[in-house]
């Protein structure tokens, strides 16, 4: 053995060592309760697979990093596409250049189908128009109701966010709420403005919107504690994402405000909320059958021809309401992070 | 001496003639002015500007309890302005802050979780991933010589797809699992994430630890040689290294004290909301900076305070919560900040240049 290598032994045998002595620290320190382990069991949805040919089906979204909505919306994509023996390709920027250029990548890319987000449709217009040049089959989600037959797509599914927004201040008109504060995590982001949008147009009540730094709990936290304060008379506070609602419940303990609680979208935590109170209701979009469907429609017309709605008719996918009365039956899925 | 006023310009004049017995270098200027040349004092008197503003503009500031929704705010971003503050007046600055304070959080989080171990386990495996951010952050500056900006870049890049990516790969999800039914949660809510009662006012922990902090910062960097060697190495490198100081020790330890900072934040995030969300956290690496800049701290270094960037984190907080105290239109939201920023900036700059003028 040569010199330098017997250092440089002696010099790893101190690291070793400790790292040995962490593991076995490690295994003493286990936790009693909650983690991993008391979570584990009940399989994922799985099912059987196609026959038919290997395809490739693009879905292209206006999703920025790390939206949990959008998560879910790709989890419904991978199910069909597992299902359906498709490879699914997912690209996403929230800004509309980038995402038509995502879409030019799909076309080049020779692609079976492309699946598309409408949220500006008119920077989308050229560029989905080369894809039918080529013979591409294109269909939309989530955004874009108005816009899709304009732009030729084949169908349409789910729905605008303003939709969801509209039915939500319906259910505030029901449960008698008189001044709500929408809490937009994102200032400027179109799908949440159009949810707000959509709430202050059947409100009957006061609507205010309330911009907070969505990048920093701490910060979203005090600043919903201070609007409150400004505003004793707020009885609902309307988050925009599940995250940020459960933050809310802390922000009206902590100001004293009577406030209630309410939110779109679901996750994990937020079903344990609705079933304790902290939170009333949430608006489900079903983000995972938008997904879902997508694909799915794109399979079915490459296989079969069909396609939903006759290229009229939107596929509406929601809104659907989680609170006190249904919440146990979709907590599970809520609970895999699937809806 | 303070080490501030190292940083004044040098005075020509030629010595003064007749009985005077001292010149222009050696003469004590006025108390006021030798005052207002510290960092600090510009950004002190912008922060009692915006108070006493929004103590008339917006009747709930008031309250006791809107000032512990302010101090609470300004403490999260404060605790971080500190070591990035300490960082700029060692000649650097690390645009990876904010997200580090993420990482550290998911790192804590998921470790516990899937593992099913004691938080605490968590929390000191997470300190031990943000020191070694910071260390490669400073290694990589000292060996390659490039500017922090490019380095810091790297990492604020790599940090935020390492993020979203692992907890994607781990969790399943965008989002840390709940971790607030696991052993050890209360006694670290207790140190990360508690508050006290203040005469009926709920005041949050977060604020006495910002402030400890500060105070132990402000004398390490007056009052003992790493202080001095911070100074120096931001000052002028090659001069630094010349005397002996340790260049390439203190500008990793400093960067690795801001690792520290971004595990402290980590942390309260962590045990204030119970789980994390992997897209945060970008963006606030600039509010560390303004707050540090407002603070009174040279982006090219050698010159800065340690209770500067309190008050301008301070100034930060109340500026964000006293728009919404006064109830102004939200679409103004950042236009407000930016304006109100930008004017606190300059009456800092108008109180050095009068202190500074002869």
């Amino acid at each position: 053995m040569d010199r330098s290598s017997l250092t440089r032994s002696r010099r790893i045998a101190p690291f070793v060592a400790v790292a040995a002595a962490a593991a076995l620290t490690l295994a003493g320190c286990s936790s009693g309760s909650g983690g991993k382990k008391s979570e584990e069991g009940g399989a994922d949805a799985s099912a059987g697979k196609a026959s038919t040919p290997r395809m490739t089906v693009a879905l292209v979204t206006h999703q920025s990093p790390g939206d949990t909505f959008w998560d879910i919306v790709r989890k419904g994509a991978q199910a069909a596409a597992d299902k359906d023996n498709v490879k699914l390709v997912y690209s996403a920027d929230p800004n509309a250049g980038n995402q038509a250029n995502l879409v030019q990548n799909a076309i080049d890319q020779k692609v079976d189908g492309i699946a598309v987000t409408l949220a500006k449709p008119d920077a989308l217009k050229g560029v989905i128009a080369k894809a039918e040049a080529v013979g591409i089959p294109v269909v939309g989600l989530n955004s874009g109701v108005s816009d899709w037959k304009d732009l030729g797509l084949l169908e349409f599914f789910g729905q605008d966010e303003s939709v969801a927004g509209e039915a939500f201040g319906k259910k505030l008109n029901e449960v008698g709420a008189k001044n709500a504060v929408c809490v937009v995590q994102e200032q400027g982001n179109v799908g949440l403005t159009q949810r707000c949008d959509g709430v202050k147009k059947t409100f009957e009540g006061k609507t205010q919107v309330l911009n907070v730094n969505g990048t920093d709990m701490p910060s979203v936290k005090s600043t919903i504690t201070a609007k409150l304060k400004q505003d004793s008379s707020i009885d609902y506070v309307v988050t925009l994402g599940a995250p940020f609602a459960l933050t809310a419940v802390q922000s009206v303990e902590e100001s004293g405000s009577k406030a209630k609680v309410a939110t779109f979208d679901l996750n994990k935590q937020l079903t344990g909320a609705i079933k304790d109170g902290g939170i009333q209701f949430a608006v489900d979009q079903q983000p995972y059958l938008q997904g879902y469907l997508a694909v799915d429609g794109l399979w079915l017309y490459k296989n079969n021809g069909n396609y939903s709605g006759g290229g009229e008719q939107p596929v509406l996918t929601g809104p659907a309401f989680v609170d006190e009365s249904n919440v146990d039956a979709v907590s599970e899925f809520a609970g895999k992070g699937t809806r | 001496m303070s080490k501030a006023q190292q940083a004044e310009p040098a005075v020509n004049t030629p010595p003064a003639p007749g009985p005077r017995q001292t010149d222009g270098r050696t003469a004590r200027r006025p108390l006021a002015l030798r005052l207002l040349a510290r960092p600090e004092v510009g950004v002190f008197l912008g922060a009692v500007a915006v108070l006493v503003f929004f103590l008339f503009a917006a009747p709930p500031v008031r309250d006791g309890s809107s000032m512990a929704n302010i101090l609470y705010q300004s403490s999260t971003i404060g605790i971080m302005a500190l070591p990035v503050a300490l960082l700029m007046i060692g000649g650097e600055f690390d645009l990876s802050a904010g997200v580090a304070v993420v990482t550290s959080a998911l790192t804590a989080s998921m470790l516990s979780y899937q593992l099913t171990l004691n938080v605490w386990v968590g929390v000191v495996v997470a300190l031990v991933v943000s020191l070694a951010v910071g260390m490669f952050n400073g290694w990589m500056l000292v060996k390659t010589g490039l500017p922090s900006f490019l380095v810091t870049l790297g990492t604020f890049l790599i940090l935020q797809g390492v993020n979203l990516a692992v907890t994607k790969l781990v969790t399943g999800n965008v989002a840390t699992d709940d971790i607030s039914d696991m052993d050890g949660f209360d006694q670290a809510q207790a140190l990360f994430a508690s508050s006290f009662d203040v005469g009926g006012v709920q005041v949050k922990i977060t604020v006495v630890w910002w402030l400890v902090f500060a105070a132990l910062a402000t004398w390490v960097l007056l009052r003992t040689k790493y202080g001095n060697w911070v100074f120096a190495v931001g000052g002028n490198k090659e001069s630094a290294r010349a005397v002996g100081v340790p260049v390439t020790f203190t500008k990793i330890s400093l960067f690795m004290l801001v690792g520290f900072g971004a595990w402290f934040v980590g942390m309260h995030n962590l045990f204030s909301f119970n789980t994390v969300q992997s897209g945060e956290g970008v963006g606030q690496e600039l509010i560390y900076i303004a707050a540090a800049v407002i603070g009174g701290c040279l982006l090219t270094g050698g010159y800065g305070s340690a209770i500067g960037p309190v008050f301008g984190a301070f100034m930060f907080g109340m500026v964000q919560q006293g728009i919404v105290y006064a109830g102004w239109n939200p679409d103004w939201f950042k236009a407000f900040l930016g304006v109100m920023l930008l004017g606190a900036v300059l009456i800092n700059l108008w109180v050095q240049r009068t202190a500074t003028r002869r």
